[in-house]
């Protein structure tokens, strides 16, 4: 079905454009011709169908810096498989050259100099001009949002994710999936579902009390476009109440439920459609096991791993195609759809080089408009960071960004131990940035960032890590959720990836006094981000705030606390 | 992550009680496969269980089987202190061999299913659904 020569012609952007240059060498690549927009869009347009996807933005209405991870290790068949590559090692897979714009948008190293090199990321603005230039090109282009859009700044908080919600109208998608929109509580996504004027699609989404389909999701949308019937099927997370607190959306349940999404395939079929097209936020290893067990599907649009995969995957006759995060990549897919069956595909992950790429200027008014009655906090500084740190957060252990949340938590709140979640989502700050509210923001907003404070035994520590782990490092993917391991701050632990469920962690240390965690004494634990109701304390940005105007300027010492084993 | 101080204290019971040994049926759930069987070696193929791979609430875990033909579904939690579920038993005017039901589980194990077929054969097919404490997600 899909030619190797098809298969070939799928390339990143900028790999083919940007010339050799010296490996870190930065001042050669300062006097390179850089890229330009026309350069990044370059598409040879192809086939009669287009797809645009854009995932995981996270409420980035303006361009950030964004590190990808340097840890992102897979277990069982995924071992050594995308995404499960990092560094040079990826840069090796996909050609890129060190240094290069596309070494800095998909690997993490040398991403201080680069940064200041090639600037911010994302900006949805900028998202704005590729999808008016690709529907410039091919005007009924679908475009495909795979959720994680109403939550994650300061201002999406405030209006409860309307301003997520304006901008994205205006971007007008055919069809979007969800994650932690139901995290605004079922309520108010209700209240955004009934003027949401595209459609809002979950085979997964359920009634809970009757167990059955969700009537206020559709399962999916038909598209005729270009003579051709596209079905979009929308596939939600599927462990929602399991991962995020379940009591703000207790109306629904979720789950995988492969065989109902083979029963949709089915029936789309039947009704004509040529195309099947998944909009999914089951994550990376999820999405490959889906297509492994469903046939038919033709595309998964991925989302909710955050990879950023230059050339899609292909298992069985299904291509997938995953899109980054934070707004900082678009992609593009062209297929040839014919006689009811894809014959092949063209692709492109573009990344929004912010620099490069012109502002849409309505887009930025709008983005405008919706900051102006919060920029006076916004743009509040709180604290710098010193010259050798970056702040991140994406990794499969902690982040520079967690190190100082639980930094927070410890001082803030008088802890022996301190635990933050393994989400994936949260900008970056360079070196010698100053840290205003909003970057505090970016990392912590959410519904449920109340800061706990408890005692827990040394043998319920290590049941914690035990369970995150296998949510991370379980062999099938079916039994992972998806986001990183949680964050412990004031405690070192050895880990083999390798090992079932209860027997991968040993060694745990209390860091203060370098003696190991004793089973059956109690620990002061702060953490937040309990998905229980009535969890109480103050809200974790105010104590992360509070903790970077004692100290001024921020530093990150290198964590060595977590040893990593069984790769 | 997640975890009230009461709830803590719940799961970490349930939790070193199972001692993270995912299903392998214990003794009772063997004892009742044999009583139900009769001791015959039960085939695979021929029944459908539906279960989730991680449960939302370990509570109430929504399940249902599917075993053509069958007179009689037997469904256990192999990792309960009591595995019994239930027995679906099938007159010959039912107009299917299903059922479905909510079942409560202590931990991460295998639900079994075994259905007597109308010739007096045996089948049976186990899913294994996880009991998580959550939180965390990406």
């Amino acid at each position: 079905m899909i030619s190797r020569r098809d298969f070939l012609q799928v390339s990143m952007a900028t790999t083919a454009i940007v010339g050799a240059s010296g490996f870190g060498n930065f001042s050669r690549l300062a006097a390179q011709q850089r890229l330009t927009q026309d350069e990044l869009l370059q598409f040879d347009t192809f086939g009669n169908v287009t797809l645009i996807h854009i995932t995981d933005i996270h409420a980035q209405m303006k361009p950030i810096y964004f590190r990808e991870p340097e840890i992102n290790l897979g277990v069982g068949d995924a071992r050594g498989k995308i995404p499960h590559v990092t560094g040079a090692a990826f840069r090796k897979m996909y050609g890129i050259e060190d240094g290069s714009e596309a070494a800095y948008a998909l690997t993490f190293n040398d991403f201080a100099a680069l940064g200041k090199e090639y600037g911010k990321v994302g900006g949805l603005d900028r998202v704005a001009t590729v999808v008016n230039a690709i529907r410039a090109d091919r005007p009924d282009a679908i475009l495909l949002d795979g959720g994680d859009t109403w939550h994650g700044s300061y201002t999406c908080y405030q209006t409860e994710g309307q301003d997520m919600v304006n901008v994205m109208n205006k971007l007008a998608p055919d069809a979007m999936t969800f994650h932690w929109e139901f995290t605004l509580g079922s309520d108010r996504v209700h209240e955004i579902l009934e003027d949401l004027p595209f459609a809002a699609l979950g085979q997964n989404i359920f009634d809970k009390e009757w167990d059955e389909p969700s009537e206020n999701f559709e399962s999916y949308q038909v598209f005729e476009r270009g003579g051709t019937k596209i079905a979009v099927i929308g596939q939600a997370f599927p462990y929602m109440p399991i991962a995020n607190p379940g009591w703000m959306f207790p109306e629904y349940s979720f789950g995988i439920r492969d065989e109902r999404m083979q029963e949709q395939v089915d029936e789309a079929r039947a009704e004509g459609a040529e195309l099947i097209v998944v909009l999914s936020h089951n994550g990376f290893d999820v999405d490959k096991k889906m297509a492994s067990k469903v046939s038919g599907i033709d595309v998964i649009l991925s989302g909710h791993t955050h990879d950023a995969v230059p050339e899609p995957v292909l298992v069985g006759e299904t291509i997938i195609v995953a899109s980054g995060s934070n707004g900082k990549f678009v992609s593009r897919v062209d297929l040839d759809v014919r006689d009811g069956r894809m014959m092949g595909f063209r692709h492109k992950l573009i990344p929004i080089l912010s620099d490069v790429i012109t502002p849409d200027a309505e887009m930025t008014a709008l983005i405008d408009e919706q900051r102006a009655p919060y920029l006076a906090e916004l743009e509040e500084v709180i604290g710098q960071l010193d010259m050798d740190s970056v702040l991140y957060r994406r990794g499969n252990f902690n982040g520079t960004w967690d190190d100082l949340i639980c930094d927070a938590l410890i001082s803030e709140r008088e802890a022996d131990i301190a635990m933050s979640p393994g989400v994936r989502w949260g900008p970056s700050i360079l070196p010698g940035q100053d840290i205003t509210r909003e970057d505090i923001w970016n990392v912590t907003s959410m519904t449920y960032g109340k800061a706990y404070r408890t005692e827990m035994t040394g043998e319920f520590i290590h049941v914690i890590l035990e369970d995150v782990a296998d949510n991370l490092f379980n062999t099938d993917p079916y039994y992972q959720q998806g986001g990183d391991m949680v964050r412990i701050g004031g405690m070192g632990y050895d880990i083999d990836i390798s090992k079932p469920q209860g027997s991968r962690i040993s060694n745990m240390t209390l860091l203060k006094t370098g003696e190991a965690i004793d089973p059956a004494k109690s620990y002061m634990v702060a953490g937040w981000a309990s998905v229980n109701e009535g969890t109480e304390g103050p809200l974790i940005w105010d104590v992360v705030e509070d903790h970077i105007r004692k100290i001024g300027t921020v530093s990150t010492p290198p964590n060595t606390s977590v040893t990593v084993t069984g790769v | 992550m997640s975890f009230s101080r009461r709830e803590t204290l719940v799961l970490g019971l349930g939790a070193v009680a199972l001692g993270f040994m995912p299903f392998r049926a214990n003794a009772a759930a063997e004892d009742a496969i044999a009583a139900f069987t009769g001791g015959a070696e039960a085939g695979e193929g021929g029944v459908t269980l539906t279960a989730p791979e991680i449960a939302e609430n370990g509570n109430t875990v929504p399940i249902s089987v599917d075993a053509p033909g069958a007179v009689s579904i037997l469904v256990l939690a192999s990792g309960n202190p009591t595995p019994g579920v239930a027995q679906f038993n099938f007159g010959e005017l039912a107009g299917s061999q299903s059922a479905s039901t909510r079942i409560r589980l202590a931990g991460t194990q295998d639900v079994v299913a075994v259905a007597k077929m109308a010739d007096g054969s045996f089948v049976k097919t186990a899913s294994t659904v996880k009991v998580t404490i959550g939180g965390c997600g990406g």
